[in-house]
């Protein structure tokens, strides 16, 4: 039997050849370099995630489908992968002194950190249920170990073991529901199921509702919503603080990409059905996850909460859909990015070895003795609040006004209520930073060039948006175009 | 007569018993080897649903090999990270490894 | 015939699986889910997927377990002391999703609609080019791109083993 293989368009997948080779290059020169010199692979990543990203430009011209629709080159996809471009790129810029900090300056590290960049792009590219399940769990299995990266550390080993098998558990979920789909509607490939779904199926098919409903749960798990949360504070807590930032800035935004395609795109036609479902997830997410960080002193573990509670805003959006609500979804997804990993830098930054200091207390007076960071600090936490002139206040408006506009009204009061409640705990930080008097002396702090330009473009980021959302907004509604049809 | 419902109710318990097993077992290799209980429910579903869809989509097989796969590396990472767990902690249990409170 | 043959490899199959998850010794329990697996594949023979029956015995009973088993040899494990059940939070949520799965196995039997899109392979196409053939097509086809994602997939699992149970690094 001749197998004529079909066009192989590499031209596609230029950013994820580059990524994915610059980690084989990094397994390799990591057996050259010496122990304890391995801040040249950071650099060796960052060359290829900017070169990732200069490979993507050329990508936006033209909308079009690779390998078999099995990818598509769209806005959405193109915003996404930049998302995780800069992502990653952040991340890298945290990681180095850190990692030297605690003694695991590894290069394996960098390798697994673009091999999870890589899943999200095919995340966010994939047109096909397969390559989503793929890039998820080139993603998830990359994260298992890094969460684990501190092998000497207990809470490190837990934290690896607790995602795992969590992060099993919902595949099976998301896997019976892409089993069901596909009995459902005889294929795989998104855009065949909207068109299936769009010429008037028989929409009240059981096996539809089984597949949505178990893809609701997985993704439940994978985002963390209320009540599929459990697992996300003590993963969070535990994994390596550069690893938290980027599962939490990161992994969010790639699981939301997918869960998009699939529910805005091709299960548009369901949308009375699953969006009731999300209406109640929203509701509670938001509540749970800012109620329970009123009560963390551990800084981790409160920013853990506030992420659970931020994926419960997204959610609010998904509800109210539509040109609006989608751009919004984009819009904050990279205010979250940006205020989250600027506030994790600021944590690493204070931070002594052994992951110490990182309570609450810790933070008193440091707006005195480290009045840079602090301000940086004091500016996430009022983004996450979302106070103007920050991004997040941006992000949250348009949330809200969009489920307005939809009709979502009490959604929207709920939403703006949770807001009112975390102000109280993230000023809190502020207010320990400034108002308190500081505790006795502990180590000094370790910067580098890297981080401080990690917090620089964190803060940039965070006011440009704030002050001008414009120019992303209007890319935003670019973005989300091609979902809505 | 065997039917489509047949595979898939078989399916649903297969599932359903993996499921409890997540939630019951203490033993992190217990909990593993539930979960890779469930993920043959799902291949079940999956090859069941490619035999009886109108003419051959076969999609479901090749999704069923992809999820052989991508259960080997999940194996292969859960169980160095169970190794791992164990040097340190002396156990696989997972209530008695809680430092950090659900 | 066909039927009572089914009937005997579902229960063989639901019985291993229930035995996997009650059996405190652990090595017991790699048996049983190895059963489980014999099971699946002869039922997958009934179902016409002879390439992934085969497989499922390779990868799956072959390999995949024998890695289960060899660890559980490593590590020496005792029996679980006790059986006692986690928690209540996750006994409610076992308890509610498989009330959830039960309702579905109800909406299943008042039976689905299957009218999906067809596909490129009719039954006769794949009686006459037999079933591994058909497969590996799809796989170096439409799902090339798949396939080659597998490759980094199996990668990074390598990796990240080395990276966790290594006994030292460097």
């Amino acid at each position: 039997m001749e197998i004529t293989l079909p066009p192989v368009d590499l031209g596609a997948i230029t950013p994820e050849l580059i990524v994915t080779g610059t980690a084989l290059v990094i397994l390799l020169v990591d057996l050259f370099l010496p122990r304890d010199r391995k801040t040249p692979l950071a650099y060796l990543s960052l060359l290829g995630l900017v070169l990732a990203f200069a490979a993507s430009l050329p990508l936006w011209g033209r909308a079009r489908y690779a390998f078999k629709e099995s990818i598509s080159l769209d806005p959405f996809s193109l915003f996404f992968s930049s998302l995780f471009l800069l992502i990653a790129a952040l991340t890298i810029l945290i990681s180095t002194n850190y990692l030297e900090r605690e003694e695991i300056h590894r290069g394996e590290y960098y390798a697994l950190l673009l091999f999870a960049t890589l899943g999200m792009m095919l995340l966010a590219k994939g047109m096909d249920l397969v390559v989503l399940f793929l890039g998820l769990e080139t993603l998830s299995i990359s994260l298992y170990t890094l969460a684990g990266f501190m092998r000497a550390r207990l809470r490190s080993n837990e934290s690896a073991l607790k995602y795992l098998l969590l992060g099993a558990f919902a595949s099976g979920f998301l896997l019976y529901g892409i089993a069901f789909l596909y009995g459902a509607t005889g294929t795989t490939n998104l855009k065949k199921v909207a068109v299936f779904l769009g010429k008037g199926a028989p929409l009240s098919d059981p096996f539809l509702f089984i597949g949505a409903g178990l893809l609701i749960v997985g993704f439940g798990f994978k985002v963390a919503t209320v009540p599929f949360h459990m697992w996300a504070p003590d993963v969070y807590e535990g994994a390596p603080t550069s690893v938290t930032a980027f599962m939490i800035a990161g992994t969010k935004a790639a699981a939301f990409s997918a869960f998009l395609r699939i529910f805005l795109y091709s299960l548009a036609p369901l949308k009375p059905n699953w969006s009731a479902v999300l209406w109640v997830l929203a509701v509670l997410t938001m509540t749970l996850g800012n109620v329970v960080a009123i009560a963390q002193q551990n800084i981790k573990r409160m920013l853990a909460y506030s992420s659970i509670a931020h994926a419960g805003y997204i959610l609010v959006a998904v509800v109210a859909g539509g040109e609006l609500g989608g751009s919004s979804i984009l819009f904050y997804l990279l205010a979250y990015a940006l205020m989250n990993l600027g506030a994790f830098a600021v944590v690493i930054l204070l931070g002594q070895k052994g992951e110490e200091n990182l309570n609450l207390p810790d933070y008193a007076g440091v707006g005195y003795r480290h009045p840079l960071p602090a301000l940086a600090m004091a500016i996430f936490m009022f983004s996450l609040a979302g106070i103007p002139p920050t991004a997040g206040f941006m992000g949250k408006f348009y949330v809200f006004s969009a489920a307005v506009k939809a009709g979502y009204i009490g959604l929207a009061i709920i939403g703006v209520l949770n807001s009112v409640v975390s102000v109280f705990f993230y000023l809190r930080v502020t207010v320990m930073m400034y108002m308190r008097e500081p505790r006795a002396e502990v180590g000094p702090i370790y910067t580098s060039p890297a981080l401080a330009a990690a917090l620089v473009i964190a803060v940039w980021g965070t006011l440009q948006l704030g002050l001008f959302p414009g120019r992303l907004l209007e890319l935003a509604l670019r973005s989300i175009r091609p979902l809505l049809g | 007569m065997i039917t489509l419902s047949h595979y898939l109710a078989l399916g649903a318990i297969l599932f359903i018993i993996g499921m409890f097993g997540v939630l019951t077992r203490r033993n992190a290799i217990g909990i593993l080897m539930s979960i890779e209980l469930m993920l043959n429910a799902v291949n079940l579903n999956f090859v069941a649903f490619s035999r009886y869809l109108p003419p051959g989509a076969l999609t479901g097989q090749v999704f069923a090999i992809f999820v052989i796969t991508v259960a080997a590396a999940e194996a292969a990472v859960g169980l160095a990270i169970v190794l791992g767990l164990f040097r340190n902690f002396r156990t696989v249990n997972v209530d008695e490894i809680n430092l950090m409170k659900w | 015939m066909e039927l009572g043959l089914f009937i005997v490899l579902a229960l063989v199959a639901m019985a291993s699986a229930i035995a996997v998850i009650i059996q405190r010794n652990p090595v017991y329990s790699a048996l049983y889910l190895i059963l489980t697996f014999l099971s699946l594949a002869g039922l997958y023979l009934q179902l016409q997927a002879q390439f992934i029956a085969a497989i499922q015995v390779i990868v799956y009973a072959g390999a995949i377990m024998v890695l289960f088993l060899f660890v559980i040899m490593l590590l020496d494990l005792r029996k679980e002391e006790q059986r006692a059940v986690k928690g209540g939070y996750q006994l409610l949520i076992g308890l509610l999703l498989a009330a959830i799965l039960l309702g579905e196995l109800g909406l299943v039997f008042g039976g689905g609609v299957l009218k999906g899109v067809p596909g490129e392979f009719s039954p006769e196409k794949v009686s006459a080019l037999g079933n591994t053939q058909v497969v590996g097509r799809l796989l170096f086809t439409d799902f090339l791109l798949p396939f080659e994602l597998t490759s980094v997939i199996l990668l990074v699992a390598i990796v990240g083993a080395i990276v966790l149970a290594k006994r030292r690094l460097d």
